[in-house]
């Protein structure tokens, strides 16, 4: 077992690991951050996007003690602390950017870090963007809106309801 | 005005919050002191005999708390089939044991052989990599018609044959059937595949059994869509476990469509586990266990005929389908290829004569079950596919052929056992011509062929069924279960209510569209109705969401619980009032007596139903809280019609979908938002079936698509925008609420259109090839354009 410490969401966060241990694996079993999903086994569906360092990682793909001394943003750091939604979380709520809920953290973590790299995205940046993200409820139509949205672009132009 | 709260306005979703903010309790978040983990070493041969399984090496490991193997389950029941088949001799379907771990034989890839359970799951893999398993492999079964020949290997040696029944509907309509096709003045014979697929919902499927021996309760946590169905089927069938004894939670749960539906040997297995170890026993599916053991969906192999007159008219239609039940029944598996298919026949028209014919045939892979749509969109896909390709050999226009052949008058009494209620197929191909924009494709295609490419348009509209019904006639059919749905409305004394639905969420948004129903019958804000549903110690019984039925039958429910509420509310108020009852009527969340200033707010009514100290308590009981059951008269028809737009690489065979329109009819509708939501989500599953998707298996049984490297689910840049309209509304006559189901509309609706226009586009090449299988790849495309 290695300790490894890192900072999540702003605060102090350290344990034990087996150096098979994902990041993924630290996140829900160690620190009870459940909000991060595990949907495939093979770093395709992006339920499990989080940022290490302001990058969107895949924390399946990533080892825990690899995450030793960083900076991790998960789902449950994106809201304000009195839980006000951000301009991302809210849009996904306004355009019912999801259905069931298991795809949507990765969807925010993706999304946010798009729109911090390319503020303004088209709407084939978008789709393009969000190769490594799967979403089986909602056929990617309110998604791809929602995130225009957040970006501030006029999303009754771009699509029907 | 669109309206901003109760039945028609698109309210935002509360369930949203939790989701988007990483505070959802789904069922792999649920974590019980002391627990430990189970790994299932699954089979990776197809076909064999079990010859021995050694885990005394495994035993010893770090971490192994016990192992169990299939001889721990001998005494235990078999995995229970819900749904049994009368075949047109009258014979019952053969129906195999499906143990909880493999014993005395392999008969597919990833069955189970044992379960290790160990305190840690890195622990159980390492164990499980130390069993020693024998098998002697036996020639594997795959593919269906090979199933049923003479001499066959038996997936089951203790069956007849791997004929799990020959089914014939409706056998007296089969002689006349016959006949018009030998007078019909055209004849149309057209053979497919409907491709086998996988659900694929984000969420793996989860279980953690869980024992208090103090007591002898057990409780299973598991991602199901019907937590009292696997409550009853686990209980009474595979374990001995009264239902008194037993609590099934099925909470947060991360998409179904259909897979989560079923009883599973990891739920048995679990719950069992516990009280064998003493301790929660919890199982995790990785998504390549999840390829490999969650049922998959359609696999059917079809020829279909259709026989016109001189005139055009539609005169009798006739289909012969191999459907494959894989190596065990699954749950609802027998009732898929017939009552969910063969009464679905008709779709939009008034054939006056046909005859369905269905093989479900065992093989050596996976089970086979529903997946969104179940039946309906294997019989939409065989039909609309037939009558495009009849519109091409007759010459005429594909949608002129359909209007000409539209039930127009309703109700509708079909030659296949089923009434349609309401419908207005004109009104829905009107709306869809005008949303596809049917009279500029013309110039589209000029602007595609000026880029090299091909464009290509397809049409066909969709009837289905949802929310299967009444128990009566289901149990003729052979179902092992009523399909009613109950609610229970507790109003609180500070006038909140909480209803506990037997339907399930697990993405349909229920908790935001019950709430805007009952906050209208009432009057009050939607935030003072709560919804409860997916726990059997919180909802008194329930039948759970699959076939679209929750609105139209748990709504129903509902809706029947809450008028008992009012009703009973409205003597409470009479007496408040000092009114007579009749003459008290409920508005905006008060009881007012007609033609007076005079009324009493809801609260107020609730508060005096648990302080009852000036109340009629000679003529009611205390307390404001009602149960209803809704058992349906009949099912519920949504149609519509979809068209799609493809254009066509010629050099490389890459089809991109460029628009997507759909017209549909679903009555009612609560939320409109959600309902659209619904729509596009079924595009997506039917446009994957129809270009990408694909679950496939060698000649040897082993499962080639058993990941999402290999399995192609679709991503956001392989879809685009629908268009999806909901104004045709004819509503349901036999509901409260006049609703239809919508859930499963665009799974099923989608396909044809998108093959439909991929032909259309290759004959705009100069290439008419007839039909091309699914899912429409391009390497099949290119092959099709340069055979």
């Amino acid at each position: 077992m290695t300790q490894v410490k890192m900072t999540v969401n702003g605060k102090p966060a350290s344990g034990d690991v087996e150096g098979r241990t994902l990041l993924v694996q630290f996140l829900r079993e160690d620190l009870g951050l459940t909000g991060t999903h595990v949907g495939c086994d093979t770093s395709q569906c992006g339920a499990c996007v989080v940022h290490v360092n302001g990058q969107a990682v895949k924390a399946c793909t990533m080892l825990a003690i690899e995450a030793e001394g960083a900076e991790v943003a998960t789902i449950e750091g994106q809201a304000a602390a009195d839980g006000t939604l951000n301009t991302i979380q809210q849009a996904f709520q306004d355009h019912h950017g999801l259905q069931c809920g298991f795809c949507t953290p990765g969807m925010v973590m993706s999304a946010a870090a798009l729109l911090k790299d390319n503020p303004k995205p088209t709407v084939a940046e978008v789709r393009h963007y969000l190769d490594g993200n799967i979403c089986r409820c909602t056929g990617y139509h309110n998604i791809v809106k929602a995130i225009m949205a957040a970006s501030g672009q006029d999303v009754a132009a771009i699509a029907a309801e | 005005m669109p309206k901003d709260s109760g039945i028609g306005a698109s309210s935002k979703r509360r369930e949203d919050i939790r989701f988007l903010t990483g505070d959802g309790n789904y069922t792999d978040d649920i974590n019980i002191h002391g627990q430990a983990y189970v790994y299932f070493l699954r089979s990776d041969i197809a076909h064999g005999t079990l010859n021995s399984v050694n885990t005394d090496a495994a035993a010893t490991m770090d971490g192994v708390v016990k192992i169990f193997t299939g001889a721990d389950f001998e005494a235990v029941g078999s995995i229970p089939c819900g749904w049994q088949i009368t075949d047109k001799h009258g014979e019952v379907m053969q129906e195999p044991r499906h143990p909880v771990l493999a014993h005395g034989k392999v008969r597919h890839v990833g069955e189970p052989i044992a379960a290790v359970v160990a305190e840690t799951l890195e622990q159980a893999r390492d164990a499980a990599e130390a069993i020693e398993v024998d098998i002697s492999e036996l020639p594997a079964v795959v593919s269906m018609k090979d199933a049923v020949k003479e001499g066959a290997t038996k997936v089951h040696d203790d069956l007849t044959s791997n004929l799990c029944y020959d089914w014939g509907f409706v056998e007296e309509n089969k002689g006349a059937v016959d006949q018009a096709f030998k007078d019909a003045a055209h004849v149309t014979t057209l053979e497919l595949v409907n491709n086998r697929l996988v659900a694929n919902p984000m969420e793996p499927r989860v279980a953690v059994g869980d024992f208090a021996r103090g007591t002898g309760d057990h409780t299973l946590y598991t991602t199901s869509q019907n937590p009292h169905v696997i409550r009853l089927l686990m209980g009474a069938f595979v374990l001995g476990i009264p239902e008194h004894k037993l609590r099934v939670v099925a909470p947060d749960v991360g998409g179904g469509f259909g897979t989560k539906i079923f009883h599973y040997q990891e739920e048995a297995f679990v719950t069992f586990a516990a009280k064998a170890c003493n301790r929660a026993v919890k199982w995790t599916s990785s998504r390549s266990e999840a390829f490999m053991s969650d049922a998959h969906g359609r696999d059917h192999v079809t020829k279909i005929q259709l026989a016109l007159d001189k005139d055009n008219n539609f005169t009798a239609l006739r289909t012969d389908t191999y459907a494959n039940m894989g190596a065990y029944l699954s749950t609802f598996a027998p009732s898929v290829p017939t009552w969910l298919h063969g009464t679905l026949m008709a779709g939009n028209y008034k054939t006056p004569l046909i005859y369905v014919n269905v093989k479900a045939v065992f093989t050596n892979t996976v089970p086979v079950d529903a997946y969104r749509g179940a039946g309906r969109p294997e019989a939409t896909y065989q039909l609309e596919r037939l009558v495009d390709k009849t519109a091409h050999e007759l010459g005429v226009d594909p949608i002129k052929l359909r209007r000409q052949n539209f039930i127009t008058e309703f109700p509708y009494a079909t030659p296949v056992a089923v009434e349609y209620d309401t419908g207005d197929y004109v009104a829905t191909m009107d709306k869809l011509e005008e949303i596809a924009d049917v009279a500029g494709f013309a110039a589209r295609r000029k602007e595609s062929e000026a880029k090299g490419k091909l464009r290509g348009f397809g049409v066909n509209c969709y009837i289905e069924a949802c929310g299967i019904a009444p128990s009566n006639l289901v149990g003729q059919l052979g179902a092992r279960a009523g399909l009613y749905e109950s609610a229970t409305v507790r109003v609180n004394a500070t006038g909140g209510l909480v209803v506990m639905t037997g339907s399930h969420s697990h993405g349909q948004g229920h908790e935001t569209t019950f709430a805007q129903v009952v906050a209208e019958m009432i009057g009050i804000d939607e935030s003072m109705v709560e919804i409860v549903h997916g726990d059997t110690a919180r909802v008194p019984m329930g039948m759970g969401t699959y076939g679209s039925r929750s609105l139209a039958v748990g709504g129903s429910a509902m809706v029947r619980a809450t008028e008992k509420i009012i009703a009973k509310a409205r003597k409470i108020a009479s007496h408040l009032l000092e009114a007579s009852e009749t003459d008290v009527e409920l508005k905006d969340g008060a009881f007012t007596v007609a033609g007076t200033d005079k009324s009493v707010a809801w609260g107020d009514v609730t508060l005096a139903a648990y302080v009852p100290h000036n109340y009629p308590l000679e003529d009611i009981e205390p307390g404001l809280e009602e149960t209803a059951f809704y058992d349906p008269s009949n099912f519920t028809y949504p149609s519509g019609a979809y068209a799609c737009e493809v254009e066509l690489d010629p050099e490389t065979g890459q089809v991109t979908i460029e628009r997507f329109s759909a017209a549909d009819d679903f009555g009612n509708i609560v939320n409109p938002m959600i309902v659209t939501g619904q729509v596009h989500g079924g595009l997506a599953q039917g446009i994957g079936q129809a270009l990408m998707e694909n679950c496939s298996y060698d000649s040897d049984g082993q499962l080639l698509s058993a990941s999402y490297m290999d399995y192609a689910m679709p991503r956001a840049s392989d879809l685009p925008f629908y268009d999806v309209d909901h104004s045709c509304q004819t509503p349901c006559t036999h509901n409260p609420l006049g609703v239809k189901g919508c859930g499963e509309a665009g799974a099923i609706g989608s396909p044809p259109a998108v093959v439909n226009a991929v032909l259309d586009a290759m004959r705009s090449g100069g290439k008419d090839v007839g039909h091309i299988d699914m899912p429409v790849s391009p390497h099949r495309v290119w092959e099709a354009m340069n055979s």
